[in-house]
């Protein structure tokens, strides 16, 4: 397998083509604006939240096939965590993207995610791999204003 | 190279045009570099880093200060590179020519300390719909300060400035023009030299963003009738940090200094300072001297080719680009403008920029993605970003050939 198709695997082509929880959150309590100044990428992300934890999350917006999939695959992870379960997630996703070349990372925590470990090969596309999450983040905190990568 | 290549070239030898750019014969991610982001910046050829070795091994000084012979021979070379600048935009004198950072400081130079005194409140700055963030924020900055208007000329869906538009905008309010010369995003070449007449009509000065423009056509700024004209080495195959300002020397003459410093001053005591003459006033503290002789290099080697063979041979390979990528399936070309450098911004259905770009890199193929510091030509497109390829006179339409197999390589693994 190439480097480009480790890039982009098949699953991360689905979830690029079909993003799962695609579209906004009816009865939200938590929203966040995303963008990436540097290629123009823009999330919104609704959260519904139960007892701390988070109940439904849905992501609306444009971006390139790394930063689609990885919002939909993200959505798909965090659904039912506490939010300090998503913020150590957040943390893992993180260390492995921008872990040294032949560094291991904690697969297990990661689960589904894994399939974007070859995204730490571009250093220049690791910001949209993590702009849904850092938009996850805000929302959670519910930092005000829109969330930018830079 | 085909055949066909040599002959559109007009005589260009782009074979050995190639062996004087270092850069070009490299590899990158184990393929040829198909380097196609010139309007980024472009790549030097071996005069200019000759030069920029020679002024540091055998010239190096501080400018119009020592005695020394080295002081002499250093202060020579610098002005021997403002000179050869003034001909190159055939300005009248040396003292119009202001040697800056790049475009961006000379936009900001014009908007500080032409623009910031004389503007007053309800006035305004006309830009176009086209600018880069050079020629916009400035302008922002200043006209929020003094209560002006930013004022814009619309375009069409072609990517070129309505004219007629252009003439209404053209107010008794308006106090400067600051249009692009070549969109950096679209490829436009705007008709300067009717905007500065219609403009100078209302006794309107104009400045012009030369720097996708210099590298590119023949700039004359008396033919433009330009009051200034502002463009980077860096993008004319010489170094980065150096730029130049051309001014006419009336308006110049008109200015209060942009920075205080060394250099700049005649004499300086606590209760009074003289400043210096033209063009030093503008030039506060110890300048990029050795870039300033890289520039002068560059504006060599261009000359010595000729700006109108480099036009034509960028045209030919413009309109080579252009039919090759419209025949591309779901891809579609933005800015279509009938006067336009050699620029293919383009996107394709269903597939991000971003990841055009990325499959491009593997194949070596270097080529820009993104808004391209122009966001609000995106948002008159309703689109994000695009790629974009953009071309010098040392490409060849066999590499404009590999950016289609790249392209066709993209739609294949992403849609």
């Amino acid at each position: 397998m190439s480097e480009l198709q480790e890039l982009y695997q098949d699953i991360i082509l689905d979830h690029n083509r079909n993003p799962r929880n695609f579209g906004r959150l009816e009865g939200a309590d938590r929203t966040a604006d995303g963008y990436n100044p540097v290629c123009g990428d823009r999330i919104t992300l609704d959260l519904r939240l139960e007892d701390g934890r988070i109940r439904d999350v849905a992501f609306k917006g444009s971006g390139c096939a790394i930063s689609r999939a990885s919002a939909s695959l993200m959505t798909e992870a965090v659904k039912g965590l506490s939010q300090e379960q998503a913020e150590r997630l957040f943390h893992a996703f993180h260390a492995m993207l921008t872990r040294a070349p032949g560094e291991p990372f904690d697969a297990e925590e990661l689960g589904d995610l894994e399939v974007l470990s070859g995204v730490a090969e571009y250093p220049a596309r690791v910001k949209c791999a993590t702009l849904a999450w850092h938009t996850l983040h805000a929302a959670l905190k519910q930092e005000p204003g829109t969330v930018s990568t830079e | 190279m085909t055949a066909h290549d040599r002959e559109t070239a007009g005589g260009l030898d782009v074979a050995r045009i190639r062996e004087e750019f270092p850069i070009l014969g490299s590899r990158v991610n184990g393929k040829p570099l198909v380097y196609l982001d010139n309007a980024a910046t472009s790549q030097k050829p071996q005069p200019v880093l000759d030069a920029l070795l020679h002024y540091y091994a055998e010239e190096n000084a501080n400018v119009h200060r020592g005695i020394h012979a080295l002081s002499a021979r250093a202060t020579e070379a610098y002005e021997g590179a403002r000179a050869k600048v003034r001909r190159f935009l055939n300005a009248r004198h040396d003292a119009e020519i202001v040697f800056v950072r790049g475009t961006t400081e000379a936009i900001n130079l014009v908007a500080s300390a032409y623009a910031r005194p004389r503007l007053r409140e309800g006035d305004e700055v006309l830009i176009s719909a086209m600018e880069h963030h050079s020629n916009i924020v400035p302008w922002q900055m200043v006209c929020r300060e003094r209560g002006a208007r930013l004022r814009v000329i619309p375009m069409n869906d072609a990517g070129e400035l309505d004219l007629e538009a252009y003439e209404r905008l053209l107010t008794p309010r308006t106090r400067l023009v600051s249009v692009v010369h070549v969109s950096n995003s679209l490829g436009t070449v705007n008709p300067v030299a009717r905007m500065v007449e219609l403009a100078h009509a209302r006794g309107v000065p104009v400045l012009v963003d030369g720097a996708q423009a210099a590298p590119h056509l023949r700039v004359d700024v008396q033919a433009l009738g330009v009051d200034f004209y502002a463009f980077s080495g860096h993008k004319l195959y010489g170094p980065t940090g150096i730029g130049v300002l051309y001014g006419r020397a009336e308006l110049l003459e008109e200015m209060e200094p942009y920075q205080g410093g060394g250099d700049m001053i005649k004499s300086v005591t606590f209760e009074r300072t003289l400043y210096n003459d033209l063009p030093y006033k503008f030039e506060a503290g110890t300048p990029h001297i050795a870039g300033a002789v890289g520039l002068g290099a560059a504006v060599d080697y261009v000359s010595r080719i000729g700006l109108e063979r480099i036009a034509a041979y960028e045209h030919g390979l413009l309109e080579y680009g252009t039919r090759r990528l419209s025949g591309i399936g779901g891809l579609r070309l933005v800015g279509t403008a009938r006067e336009k450098a050699a620029i293919l911004s383009f996107v394709l259905d269903g597939i991000h920029p971003h990841d055009v770009g990325t499959v491009l890199d593997a194949e070596g193929i270097a080529i820009r993605t993104g808004h391209h510091c122009t966001q609000p030509v995106m948002d008159r497109f309703q689109i994000p970003a695009t790629a974009r390829a953009s071309l010098a006179f040392y490409n060849t339409r066999e590499e404009i050939d590999a950016l289609v197999d790249g392209i066709y390589r993209a739609i294949e693994l992403l849609r």
